[in-house]
């Protein structure tokens, strides 16, 4: 049944070897494509350019503008002395947030009556807007507490305070968030591509059919194909896990034997899909479109980009059966949350069904197409 | 004499469309048989059946002795196999190809050593052995293709098209390695397009529109009836500005058919006409000093007329 493992196997190592391109396909493009994408995908949002179109000559306009700038989220980057100059500002680019104190601002509150701040947002970056929103609001909010509680004559101490604690990634940096699910997007990718390349690439010439007139069994074949790619595979989940750590700095509160386990895990259900891609694709080119057509969704989908709760049950359904889905739980679970197999036992139950099903129904299809 | 291969009846379909039908014949031990026919009229689909790529749909074949469809392991372990397109891994080294093909048969220690040098020495690739196959120029990487396919010692070896695209010197070459293989035993079941390979065969089979339309020895088929019908007789017209001749000549009312053959016509006219007529038709149009002998038909008129005559006959085998 495994007749030829052997000398597939010796013959497949030869022709990587051979192939300088694929391998630094293999052993590199993965760490850089870790890299740009690690540092490209940043959703905190700090430092947004802001400027201010200040009319109030009194101090608490001056007063106004620093609580702006405290937060660490706003950086006034110009002053301008027109509405048309602060219109101008945002769309040239040049800032996103304008901040317009009208001349009575200090006066009015002074008084203890309502002042009006106009607060425009450049509303082409949906993720900026949301949170300049949310946080000139606070700004503003806290602004009228603390007056409010003055004019009571107490301390200028909110009555309630709320004191969030995150767990797991105190400081919220989004690398932590998004690296672990890149490395299972990137594993994915390059581990399909090269597993479906290496048995079309042989059927493309001719090669395959030479095979098939001699001894060698199917099964003998396909593992011998499949076992070298797997091989890099894990040599590579080792180097893009190794760049999550070191680079990124990205804690992994699990464990690490734990993580490097499920990994090969994944990578056999990615290698299947590979396998699977080669027994319908005719030649390179549409094994490259056929794989780009599951990469899509696993990006999309998997909950790597977009949170799945926020998903149409349609689209939540539909990422449930992508493997990438599971480990991407599985990966942020355990480098995140620090959580153990039995924790996530749903998830790597699903993803070991997934992969013997998909290497079952391609050993299946690979059998009948060649034999 | 020993039967390599002994097909009966054998039919293969693939829907509607019937690519093998109902071919029998037998190859003996040690002959070079030539299987010939248009593209896509079943040639690679009958090979495909007999090395066990594909089950046939009705008859059965042996081939070293096994059957097709219950021994297909024992086949794969007694036959060689050439394709047409090189089908070798070009980035191996020509070492590299030869060991992995012995280690694919499952030879081992002693033996694997003494066959690689076997085979080494009757391509005469030996000194190549460090070089890549995509490397070697094309009558080479035949070469490379043959020692692979006969590592394992097979006792009968299908070429598909072996000289497709190769140049005239090696092609000779390749087929004086064929000939050293017959007459140590080996059966060669070549399939081709080139007329001077199939006179060379011991035997050769025509296959047509799934039929197999003859079978035999070259110099038996030339004196086929069929090929020569009653009242005809064959001639060669040597003469200048060919092209025009033959507009001519197959406008005459007493010439059966006539094709270029190189140089000359081959034409298969009325056996009571005399060969001066065909001089006298020619010099009418203003083509002087036309020469024409009695010829004996080509296996080229061979094919041609048979499937012909196949086809007039609406498919039914001659």
């Amino acid at each position: 049944m495994f007749k030829g493992f052997g000398s597939i196997f010796y013959k497949e190592v030869i022709q990587i070897s051979r192939d300088p391109l694929t391998l630094l396909l293999m052993l590199v493009v993965p760490m850089i494509q870790l890299m740009i994408f690690g540092y490209a995908i940043n959703t905190n949002v700090r430092d947004v350019r802001t400027a201010v179109y200040n009319l109030d000559p009194g101090p608490l306009s001056r007063e106004l503008i620093d609580a702006f700038q405290n937060t660490d989220y706003f950086l006034v980057t110009e002053s301008v002395g027109s509405d048309d100059e602060l219109n101008q500002a945002i769309v040239a680019g040049r800032v996103k947030v304008g901040i317009k104190i009208p001349p009575d601002y200090s006066d009015r509150l002074s008084m203890g009556r309502q002042a009006t701040v106009l607060v425009l947002i450049d509303g082409s970056d949906s993720n900026i807007a949301t949170q300049s929103m949310t946080v000139s609001n606070s700004v503003g909010l806290n602004k009228s507490l603390e007056r409010l509680i003055q004019q009571q004559g107490s301390e200028p101490r909110p009555l309630i305070e709320i004191r969030p604690k995150m767990l797991f990634n105190p400081d919220g940096r989004s690398a932590n968030f998004m690296v672990p699910g890149l490395v299972a997007i990137i594993l994915q990718m390059i581990t399909t591509l090269l597993t479906a390349f290496a048995i079309v690439r042989e059927r493309e010439r001719g090669t395959l059919e030479q095979l098939l007139v001699t001894p060698i069994r199917p099964f003998g074949l396909m593992l011998g194909k499949l076992v070298p790619y797997g091989l890099i595979g894990c040599f590579e989940a080792c180097t893009v896990l190794t760049v999550m750590r070191v680079i990124f700095d990205v804690p992994i509160n699990g464990s690490v034997i734990l993580l490097l386990l499920l990994s090969i895990l994944f990578l056999f259900t990615a290698l299947s899909i590979g396998l699977l891609i080669s027994t319908k694709a005719q030649n390179q080119v549409q094994a490259f479109q056929l794989a780009f057509l599951i990469m899509l969704p696993s990006v999309l989908l998997s909950g790597f980009m977009f949170p799945q709760a926020s998903m149409p049950v349609v689209l939540r359904t539909i990422g449930y059966v992508i493997p990438a889905t599971h480990f991407i739980e599985i990966i942020r679970g355990i480098v995140l949350r620090g959580a153990t197999l039995m924790d996530l036992i749903f998830e790597v139950a699903t993803l070991a069904g997934m992969g013997v099903l998909l290497l079952a129904l391609s050993a299946l299809r690979f059998h009948k197409k060649i034999a | 004499m020993d039967v390599a291969i002994e097909i009966n009846e054998l039919t293969r379909r693939f829907g509607q469309f019937t690519a093998v039908d109902r071919v029998s014949f037998s190859v003996e031990r040690g002959e070079i048989f030539g299987f010939l026919g248009p593209n896509g009229s079943g040639k690679s689909t009958l090979i495909r059946m007999l090395c066990g790529l594909i089950a046939p749909s009705e008859g059965g074949a042996r081939v070293a002795g096994f059957d097709i469809q219950k021994q297909i392991d024992d086949i794969r372990q007694n036959i060689g196999y050439m394709s047409q397109q090189f089908s070798l891994y070009q980035d191996l080294t020509v070492w590299e190809n030869i060991n992995f093909y012995a280690q694919v048969y499952g030879l081992k220690g002693q033996r694997f050593r003494q066959r690689r040098e076997a085979v080494i020495d009757l391509t005469h690739i030996g000194q190549f052995t460090d070089r890549r196959a995509g490397a070697l120029s094309g009558g080479w990487k035949q070469r490379l293709a043959l020692a692979c396919a006969l590592v394992h010692e097979p006792s009968i070896i299908f070429l598909d098209e072996p000289t497709a695209g190769i140049d005239p010197v090696a092609r000779r070459e390749l087929w004086d390695l064929f000939f050293q293989l017959s007459s140590s035993g080996i059966t060669l079941f070549v399939t081709t397009h080139y007329m001077d390979e199939a006179e060379r065969c011991a035997r050769v089979g025509y296959i047509y529109n799934a039929r197999l339309i003859i079978c035999g020895q070259p110099d038996e088929l030339k004196r086929f009836p069929d090929v020569t019908p009653e009242g005809t007789k064959w001639a060669e017209v040597n003469c200048p500005s060919t092209t025009i001749a033959l507009a001519e000549l197959k406008r005459a009312s007493f010439i059966r058919s006539a094709t270029i053959f190189g140089q000359s016509i081959h034409l298969l006219m009325d056996s009571n006409e005399p060969l001066a007529s065909i001089v006298k038709t020619l010099s009418a149009t203003g083509i002087d000093g036309a020469e024409v002998t009695p010829a004996r038909p080509s296996l080229e008129d061979v094919f041609v007329t048979l499937t012909k005559k196949f086809a007039e006959n609406g498919g039914s085998k001659t």
